[in-house]
């Protein structure tokens, strides 16, 4: 029990400050690496807590898709970061408070509350023990049977995402050639090639 | 020492208000505000996990990838719109979405 508390300080400690560190650092290169720092050690959590699928889902999405997406548009786009950094002081004393508010609250709600005991006794989906069935099979039985619509649901949400972002950054260029391949297919020898005689030492 | 629920839920919360806490003060910077967004949605998934294992429900992580699904998809959206307003303005800061005078 004590390696487990130690895995959980450990992970959510680094959680917690690469979390600040996101929000703090300058350069948001740097702000993208702490994400998938904070990413890695929430996958962590996620072990530590027995969802073994979704901690490998996450390292694969978060840190595989969604940080390298933040990682291509931040190095892609020609931003001053400098300048943005414009204000951050301005803006430091009401986000401070709104944040130790709303802290303060989560932290009293975490600590007061009492789950009503008939919830757990009766769960809706019991999870089967370690030895019976894994993490993921079992997940797998409920997403595939009793959520089925939601499932189909995420992957309908997936493709009106993709062709969104397609449909968003595809743009035509003006002046840039392309190659045509109706236009190449209907070329004829008569209209591509043409017989010159040449007459003797003097060139065309 | 035994790590139970509150544990999880005090990490979540503060992980939460890191992401709220970042929205306000880089109010410029779209890219981390996007990233604030991502702890947001990040902290909603331990808490939903968390519960699921302390009632014993699979139900919570169910959730809890359906969450990771729609985070995935607004983060897709929203660096492509991030990129087209780049294109256009030439520049990335909150001030400046103002073409539709709102």
């Amino acid at each position: 029990m004590t390696v487990t508390a130690a895995f959980f300080y450990l992970f959510a400690t680094i959680t917690i400050a690469s979390g600040f560190m996101v929000i703090a650092s300058r350069n948001p290169v740097q702000s993208v690496l702490f994400l998938i720092l904070a990413f890695v050690n929430a996958a962590g959590l996620f072990l530590l807590m027995g969802a073994e699928f979704l901690a490998m889902i996450l390292v694969i999405v978060y840190v595989g898709a969604v940080a390298v997406l933040f990682l291509f548009v931040v190095m892609m786009l020609d931003v001053d970061f400098a300048a943005l950094r414009q204000g951050f002081l301005q803006y430091l004393p009401i986000g401070g408070l709104i944040g130790l508010i709303l802290l303060l609250e989560l932290i009293l709600v975490v600590g007061t509350y009492t789950i009503d005991p008939g919830l757990v006794r009766s769960p809706a989906v019991p999870i089967p023990s370690a030895d019976v069935m894994t993490n993921t099979e079992a997940l797998g039985q409920v997403l595939y049977t009793r959520y089925f619509y939601f499932f189909q649901a995420a992957g309908l949400i997936l493709l009106v995402a993709m062709i969104g972002a397609i449909v968003l950054t595809l743009r035509e260029r003006v002046g840039v050639r392309r190659q045509d391949i109706s236009k190449q297919n209907a070329r004829t020898q008569e209209t591509a090639v043409e017989m010159r005689k040449v007459p003797f030492r003097q060139g065309i | 020492m035994v790590i139970g629920l509150g544990h999880y839920l005090t990490v979540a919360a503060v992980l939460f208000t890191l992401g709220v806490f970042g929205i306000f003060i880089n109010r410029k910077n779209v890219i981390v505000i996007l990233m604030s967004i991502e702890l947001i949605l990040l902290a909603v998934n331990i808490n939903m996990v968390a519960f699921s294992t302390h009632l014993n429900d699979i139900v919570g992580q169910v959730f809890a990838m359906l969450i990771l699904t729609v985070a995935a998809a607004e983060a897709a959206i929203g660096l492509a719109i991030l990129v087209v307003f780049f294109r256009n303005r030439g520049s990335i800061a909150v001030e400046d979405v103002n073409m539709m005078r709102g």
